[in-house]
């Protein structure tokens, strides 16, 4: 399987991303946008694992596997993230009544 | 054309679509079920690569724990405000423009990057099992492992803390 179908696929799925995130005005389909381009680089990660694996594993039978372990920290941190900023979502409702970020606009005037 | 190129093809067809479908609906719920297809087409990607350990703990803790937290922040909040229209139809426009000019330029530059051709190792290899991950994660990198813990027990501590103002 050649490499390049692995980073087109994953820049496709980043661009829908940050197009989710310029669209939409709710804040928590914002997030989800932000977890969707998180997974486009964690797949971007592991085909380059794989790649560097099968070229490098004559010379080191592990070759790549740091890749993955980076695809486990991401994990790790995203969910870290996605708990603290649910929290901040659901005291922002609380607030303002609603998860419109354009109604966020406090530090303008 | 064999099994693999057309499971590739399928899944990226399933990933791509969902994720477009997760930018479109209207109601936040639909938003959350495509994406949950989407994980699960990368989680397909992951398996393909043999990367087993991490196919398996995309789906726990994607598609199942921080999914789940999704749907239940979006049931605590009312959602009845939502039907009201988007304003703006030249900022959605602007978004999609943007969005499709970033997608140009990025396969534009890598169209003829240095790794071109270069192989991806589908169905074997032994990278992706979970007893070579297991004894690198707790030989070379226990430190960074140690530390995540407490990345997560401050996530917690600090999610209580805003939670219940």
């Amino acid at each position: 399987m050649p490499i390049e179908r692995y980073i087109f696929l994953a820049i496709a799925l980043f661009c829908i991303g940050i197009a989710g995130v310029l669209i939409r005005r709710n804040a928590i389909i914002v997030f989800m946008c932000i977890e969707l381009m998180l997974n486009a680089v964690n797949l971007l990660l592991v085909a380059f694992s794989k790649m560097h694996h099968l070229k490098a594993t004559a010379a080191n039978a592990t070759a790549g596997i740091e890749g993955q372990l980076f695809v486990f920290f991401i994990m790790v941190v995203a969910a870290a993230e996605v708990s603290v900023g649910l929290a901040i979502i659901v005291m922002m409702y609380r607030n303002v009544h609603s998860v419109d970020i354009n109604f966020l606009n406090r530090l303008k005037h | 054309m064999n099994v693999s190129d057309i499971l590739f093809y399928f899944l990226s067809a399933l990933a791509i679509g969902s994720a477009i479908l997760v930018v479109i609906s209207r109601s936040p719920i639909y938003s959350v079920l495509w994406l949950i297809v989407t994980f699960f087409a990368i989680s397909g990607h992951y398996i393909m690569m043999n990367a087993q350990f991490l196919g398996i703990v995309n789906l726990i803790v994607y598609a199942g724990a921080i999914m789940v937290l999704f749907l239940f922040v979006i049931m605590l909040i009312n959602l009845n405000t939502d039907a009201k229209p988007q304003k703006g139809k030249w900022l959605r426009l602007a978004g999609t423009v943007a969005g499709g000019c970033l997608l140009l330029v990025l396969v534009a530059a890598l169209k003829n990057t240095e790794v071109k051709g270069m192989g991806v190792q589908v169905g074997t290899g032994d990278i992706g099992l979970i007893n070579q991950l297991g004894k690198a994660l707790f030989t070379e990198y226990v430190v960074p492992f140690e530390i995540s813990s407490i990345l997560f027990l401050s996530a917690m501590v600090g999610a209580v803390v805003i939670g219940k103002k």
